[in-house]
């Protein structure tokens, strides 16, 4: 899904064109395999609920990286649309004169309508400004509607959201959507659709000014275009998707509250979005599949996940801006020479000490969280499934042991990595 | 009148707490341009810190030493991780700062755990100052708002009489000619971040004891400073003062008086809907003003954007 230029003279421009077409589409056919396929591997209904999550975070993520990454606007508060999007057709599948008409597949489009309609209005002040006046203005009216979210019941149901029963909709081509599959293959199209739609958004003259008011507003507008009104689309179409993610959450849960459209909403999907890699198409989906199962696996393992997501995403922005996207596509060049076997030694080394000092540390965090929050008397615990007397030294000892020793190999044998490094970028008999 | 005198009280203390959060955001972002997201952060570690230390040594040993140890923090922060994110630009700064808003939160929940922490004033406070009309007001109030002057006032004088205000307010304008007259400017950055943050940490002492030190609390306060400073002006501290003073207000009088939107629709000649349960208008006419207290400044913010972009106080290009 990235951009390939290939330049083989021999072939000729037509065949050149054809093969790039091609070579854009592989990535597509592969994840369309991927969805048809993932149900019949993963069978168990808990496996298709995450996969259901996983789908609609990766629109969400999307639709947010459309103003983060492809327009340079930062917002804390894209929850609002996402979440309005659902209330709305929260509404239109309790409306039963209205719904029983309506085959369920085109709800997203009402989602995704009233999304950007409420970005439409909101988008007419904020974009104004880009950068810090427009996380701001996200921000105060995030805010606001999430609070009015209490106040206007009869539109967001109060404290205990509203429901209702997707099932009541047009039956679609027979389907009546009772089953978790059938809502998991609605997502999967719906996904492979919007995420189509973002990525030709992003190749049209309109999404490239995107980028242009993102790099330089000042010279965009000398060559003629307001950036004003080029964040309003951008943030436009990311209101609509993020709209049509908020109608697949409520066909999915069926259950929309506050916590749909408040602010830690927000935070979460600028989480994914940056840890994924907001410089490339794919790093918001990336991001999205690999938060959500690590959420689902290590949530259930530690009170304390929260705490490691902190230091996790703080490291990853003062360390690589580019997230785990950009840590991946560092690697073409050397892949481009062949040469990235040179650093697979030098990588073992390096990060499996490093992951050893990293699975110290989390453990010494467990067993100080334990001994001081643990109720009184109660020495048991359970790390990396040993259980043992977290008032005794040993674990202590090992703990640290582990700490200390992986970071120092992993800081011992990092100058080995980066000679291994700048080797595998240069071209054999170049200049490194 | 006597109610309004209280309520006045009330919400100058409200005004005064927000002040000192804002007037050190508002520095630090007319300096260099990034919002603190974790401004609200170091008010919660402010309000921490001094709890434990009041357990060791009383609460004034705590007002003391707590915000020291905040500026501290704050200026290590300056120093080893926004100067570093600063090469990419203003939007991953932000997001540095949110990511550290989400870190301390984490942090404070790691060590105290997710219960209020007893944190109280001092014992020679606990006695009401004077009464106006039956409603005694505590003297803790009277310190907390001699302690938010006193600190805007030296504040003030620092920045417009010192030598060092001189340079900070040259810093701010023309960081580049500063720095050519030999001046220090990363480090006059770094000590201008200390001393925004330990003024957070001075309103986190002062305000746990009374609204309460819980690892909600930066969350609480957090986005209504942000409102502050943009209502204000970005940038400027004066706006900051007067927006601060607006809100605290605002939110206290409406909280004080039940104002009901039942009435002034009628007054406008709206007939109510009958039966009001079943109209689609029914929230609008059961309004409240203490049910919309909270969010009064948000509506206020929005309206300001609408009409007043820069803020109140700020400059047309800012």
């Amino acid at each position: 899904m990235t951009d390939q230029s290939t330049t083989n003279a021999s072939k000729s421009a037509q065949g050149v064109r054809a093969g790039s077409m091609m070579l854009a589409l592989t990535p597509w056919c592969i994840a369309a395999v991927a969805l048809l396929v993932l149900p019949f591997i993963f069978t168990a209904n808990s496996a298709i609920t995450i996969m259901n999550q996983m789908a609609i975070t990766i629109i969400f993520a999307l639709a947010y990286n459309m103003l983060l990454g492809q327009g340079g606007m930062l917002s804390f508060g894209h929850a609002v649309y996402a979440g309005v999007g659902g209330f709305a057709c929260m509404h239109i599948i309790n409306n039963d004169a209205f719904f029983s008409q309506l085959p369920l597949p085109l709800l997203p489009i009402f989602g995704g309508l009233f999304g950007m309609g409420l970005a439409m209005i909101v988008g007419s002040f904020s974009t104004r400004k880009a950068g810090t006046v427009f996380a701001m203005i996200s921000l105060g009216v995030g805010e606001l509607i999430a609070a009015c979210s209490v106040i206007i019941v009869a539109f967001f149901g109060g404290e205990e959201g509203i429901s209702g029963d997707r099932t009541y909709g047009l039956p679609f081509l027979g389907v009546e959507f009772l089953q978790q599959i059938e809502v998991y293959y609605l997502i999967a199209v719906w996904l492979m659709l919007s995420a189509a739609l973002m990525y030709l958004y992003s190749r049209t003259p309109l999404g490239r000014m995107a980028n242009a008011v993102r790099d330089n507003p000042e010279r965009a507008e000398f060559l003629g275009y307001s950036a004003r009104w080029v964040r309003f689309y951008s943030f436009v179409a990311s209101g609509f998707f993020a709209g049509i993610a908020g109608a697949l959450f409520a066909i999915n849960y069926e259950i929309l509250t506050e916590e749909n459209l408040n602010t830690t909403q927000s935070g979460i999907i600028l989480l994914v979005t940056f840890l994924g890699g907001v410089g490339f198409f794919f790093g918001p989906i990336l991001g999205a599949i690999v938060f959500t199962l690590v959420q689902t696996v290590l949530s259930l393992q530690t009170e304390l996940w929260g705490f490691y997501l902190g230091i996790v995403f703080v490291v990853t922005v003062m360390f690589f801006p580019g997230g785990l996207a950009g840590l991946i596509m560092m690697h073409v060049p050397a892949m481009r020479l062949g040469k990235l076997s040179v650093l697979a030694l030098p990588y073992l080394r390096t990060l499996g000490a490093g992951f050893v000092g990293c699975l110290g540390a989390a453990a010494l965090i467990e067993m100080v969280f334990h001994v001081r929050h643990a109720s009184v008397g109660d020495h048991e615990m359970t790390v990396y499934w040993t259980t043992f007397d977290s008032h005794t030294v040993l674990p202590w000892v090992l703990a640290i042991a582990a700490t200390v020793v992986g970071f120092w190999i992993a800081r011992a044998t990092a100058p080995s990595l980066a000679a291994a490094w700048s080797e595998a970028n240069t071209a054999d008999g170049g200049q490194p | 009148m006597d109610l309004i005198l209280v309520n006045l009280i009330d919400g100058l203390v409200t005004g005064l707490l927000l002040f000192m959060l804002s007037a050190g955001l508002t520095l630090i972002f007319s300096m260099m341009g990034v919002l603190n997201f974790a401004h609200a952060s170091f008010y919660m570690l402010g309000a921490y810190f001094a709890f434990q230390i009041s357990l060791a040594l009383g609460f004034w040993m705590g007002l003391l030493i707590a915000p020291l140890v905040v500026g501290v923090m704050g200026a290590g922060v300056e120093r080893y991780g926004l100067r570093r994110v600063h090469q990419y630009g203003h939007v991953p700064e932000l997001i540095f700062t949110f990511g550290l808003a989400l870190l301390i939160e984490e942090l404070v929940q790691f060590i105290w755990g997710k219960n209020q922490m007893p944190y109280e004033g001092p014992d020679i406070l606990q006695f009401t100052a004077f009464a106006i009309a039956g409603n005694s007001i505590p003297a803790y109030k009277i310190f907390m708002i001699f302690i938010s002057v006193a600190i805007f006032i030296g504040l003030l004088w620092v920045l417009t009489r010192t030598r060092v205000g001189m340079i900070i307010q040259a810093a701010l304008t023309y960081p580049k000619t500063v720095e050519a007259l030999g001046h220090n400017v990363p480090l006059i950055f770094m000590g201008v971040f200390g001393v925004g943050t330990a003024l957070a940490g001075v309103a986190g002492v002062i305000a746990g004891p009374v609204l309460g030190t819980f690892p909600g609390m930066a969350f609480v306060l957090g986005s209504i400073v942000f409102v502050t400073i943009v209502i204000g002006g970005l940038g400027s501290l004066w706006g900051a003062l007067v927006a601060s003073l607006l809100i605290g207000w605002i939110t206290t009088f409406s909280k004080a008086y039940n104002l009901r939107m039942e009435d002034l629709l009628t007054t406008f000649g709206f007939t109510k809907p009958e039966p009001i349960w079943d109209s689609p208008w029914r929230d609008l006419w059961s309004i409240t003003s203490p049910q919309i207290a909270d969010i009064l400044p948000y509506v206020l913010m929005v309206l300001i954007l609408i009409f007043r972009p820069y803020g109140l106080f700020g400059k047309r290009d800012a």
